[in-house]
């Protein structure tokens, strides 16, 4: 006698510690095999392209770093990246390698949370309580320079809001020294690891072809093959003098991901070292008037300053009719902002092309045929915030 | 291709009758089509070998409330191997129907969803139309320009019933939209004075 197929359905999330934020997960199972994935998300929609249609230019910013929470200031430097080219504004060159140096450690900072809640996920706990040690230390510098541990608000159109405190480029320096012998001890926990394999080798396989049609970018592309990175390919602020290595991986599945990873935080130390040696002396904002405020001692002194002053933080600027997309590499992907300006100081439209949620887009066909206890590997190898999908 | 004018002259000579115009600024092309003509011109851009986007990266929608045409629906392709960026966009009305891009891209799908769910603009042939981002059950269209950035509906859990409950919007004090810009224009005898 023929037995009736039963499938039954899963519901994984909203509230579940491997979905890494608000997932749910409807899954469809025929005993342990997935059969069909449908991911609801939006249970963190906060409506930021609504606000940011209500904010001007310079309030928007924030909007930007409680996108991807873990990497906040490479968001905002699409979004200082699209304004300076409407306004063809010149950055000057320590602010330009200031916003490296910082955009890498927000590298760093993904990868590290990436990685160890990835191996977190697949029941290694010690990664987690290493790499979380030296995310601490990287946040500490945002707080240095920016006032707060993890929404920055630091980069502006035309430079940064201030320059580095004294000492900070010393110790950042120090970290690079010390941190490359971290990823060397993550590494002996986690790349020769035989639970750590067995979970992650030939788990979610994308082919070159299928990571060009689902749109996926950054290390889930490279992952599969694909040699694509923005900052190599589309150079923005100094990328184009600096010397780095871009990993590409070979068969698409999740260890390849993590071993991108990995080489991506090795050479991110790089960039970083790279620009603590050549950046200049100078001033780290553009100095008219009209896009930055004037510095604090000529308040006092300048009619000019005081007017500029007063304009820029009640009606800041105005941008001019325009329409443009940026794009940068950010840890997950090609982050974008697709803008469009009516010559008023607040953005006609702002969409935020955010890679997390093609990545996501992609559950369905990534999991068919796992099995159950795969699908925290997956998600994990797919490095989701809730914050950008959801936006 | 690598050249930005090269590849806009091949684009125009292949495509003559289905583009309306085409420029070139911030390093991408932009060209305008008719919304009947999007599935022959980006199934063309992805399969040619001398243009080769083959991938993707956007497609969102935007909002002119007045104008007859209210929509502006906006794709974004990208070519790695000519590292070109292209934006495609037609202008459409309320009711008009979209062709899904699904069968080209199977990553339209959930952009699709968006733009439905954001704007309420419909696909056609579309596997699965669903609303994305917002609420279970939620109304009508956030990112149109006559949505209030408040809402209509709020959500809170009632001790007395036990759940989540929805209810009208109600602010202790009225979202204030502060017109800062300021409508001075300079002295417009000096700019007299200057021109004479």
């Amino acid at each position: 006698m023929a037995k009736e197929k039963k499938t039954l359905n899963l519901n994984f999330g909203p509230q579940h510690p491997a979905a890494h934020g608000v997932l749910r997960l409807i899954l469809q199972l025929d005993g342990e095999v997935v059969e069909k994935a449908d991911p609801h998300i939006g249970l963190l929609h906060r409506g930021t392209e609504k606000l940011i249609e209500n904010k001007t230019y310079i309030q928007a910013v924030p909007y930007f770093d409680r996108l991807d929470y873990v990497a906040p200031m490479n968001q905002e430097h699409a979004f200082a990246l699209a304004i300076e080219k409407i306004l063809k504004i010149e950055v000057p060159s320590r602010a330009r390698y200031i916003r490296v140096i910082f955009c890498e450690i927000g590298r760093i900072l993904s990868h590290i949370l990436n990685v160890t809640t990835q191996a977190m996920d697949v029941g290694a706990l010690t990664p987690t309580l290493w790499g979380f040690e030296e995310r601490e230390k990287l946040m500490g510098f945002y707080e240095r320079v920016s006032g707060s541990r993890l929404h920055a608000n630091y980069f502006r159109a035309g430079g940064v809001h201030k320059d580095l405190p004294n000492g900070l480029e010393s110790d950042i320096d120090e970290f690079c020294e010390k941190f490359p012998k971290i990823i060397d001890d993550l590494e002996t926990l986690l790349t020769d690891n035989r639970i750590f394999k067995q979970r992650n080798v030939d788990i979610g396989i994308v082919s070159k072809q299928d990571a060009l049609d689902y749109s996926f970018s950054g290390v889930m592309l490279r992952g599969s093959g694909v040699a694509w990175d923005l900052r190599r390919s589309q150079p923005y602020d100094c990328y184009d003098d600096l010397e780095f290595k871009i990993p590409v991986g070979k068969n698409g599945d999740c260890y390849d991901r993590y071993l991108c990873r990995i080489e991506e935080m090795r050479e991110s130390v790089k960039i970083i070292k790279q620009c603590l040696k050549n950046i200049p002396k100078g001033p780290i904002k553009t100095e008219d008037g009209k896009i930055s405020p004037p510095p604090k001692k000529e308040l006092k002194q300048s009619m000019e300053a005081l007017i500029h002053h007063f304009k820029l933080f009640t009606e800041g600027y105005r941008v001019e009719k325009d329409e443009i997309y940026t794009a940068v590499e950010a840890p997950k992907g090609e982050f974008g902002v697709y803008l469009i300006s009516d010559g008023s100081n607040k953005p006609y439209k702002c969409k935020i092309r955010a890679p997390g949620f093609t990545h996501l887009q992609a559950m369905d066909y990534l999991i068919k045929g796992h099995m159950l206890a795969d699908v925290p590997a997956v998600l994990g190898s797919m490095d989701i915030v809730f914050g950008e999908v959801d936006r | 291709m690598k050249n930005h004018e090269d590849l806009e002259k091949f684009i125009n000579s292949e495509l003559t009758s289905k583009i309306n115009n085409s420029f070139i600024k911030h390093e991408t092309i932009y060209i305008n089509i008719d919304h009947d003509r999007l599935l022959d011109v980006i199934s063309f851009l992805k399969t040619s070998k001398e243009t080769k986007f083959r991938q993707l990266i956007e497609i969102t929608a935007v909002d002119y409330p007045e104008n007859e045409n209210r929509f502006k629906v906006v794709y974004l392709l990208l070519s790695h191997e000519y590292n070109q960026r292209i934006i495609i966009d037609y202008l459409i009305k309320e009711n008009e129907v979209i062709s899904s891009l699904t069968s080209i891209f199977p990553a339209a799908n959930w952009m699709e969803r968006e733009v439905f769910d954001m704007y309420g603009l419909n696909f056609k042939n579309h596997p699965d139309l669903r609303r994305i981002l917002t609420d279970y059950g939620f109304e009508g269209h956030p990112l149109r320009k006559d949505f209030p950035l408040t809402g209509h509906n709020e959500v809170r859990y009632s001790e007395e019933q036990k759940k989540v409950i929805y209810e009208p919007v109600k602010l202790e004090q009225n979202y204030r939209n502060f017109d800062y810009e300021s409508p001075w224009e300079g002295t417009k005898y000096i700019k007299e004075i200057k021109k004479s």
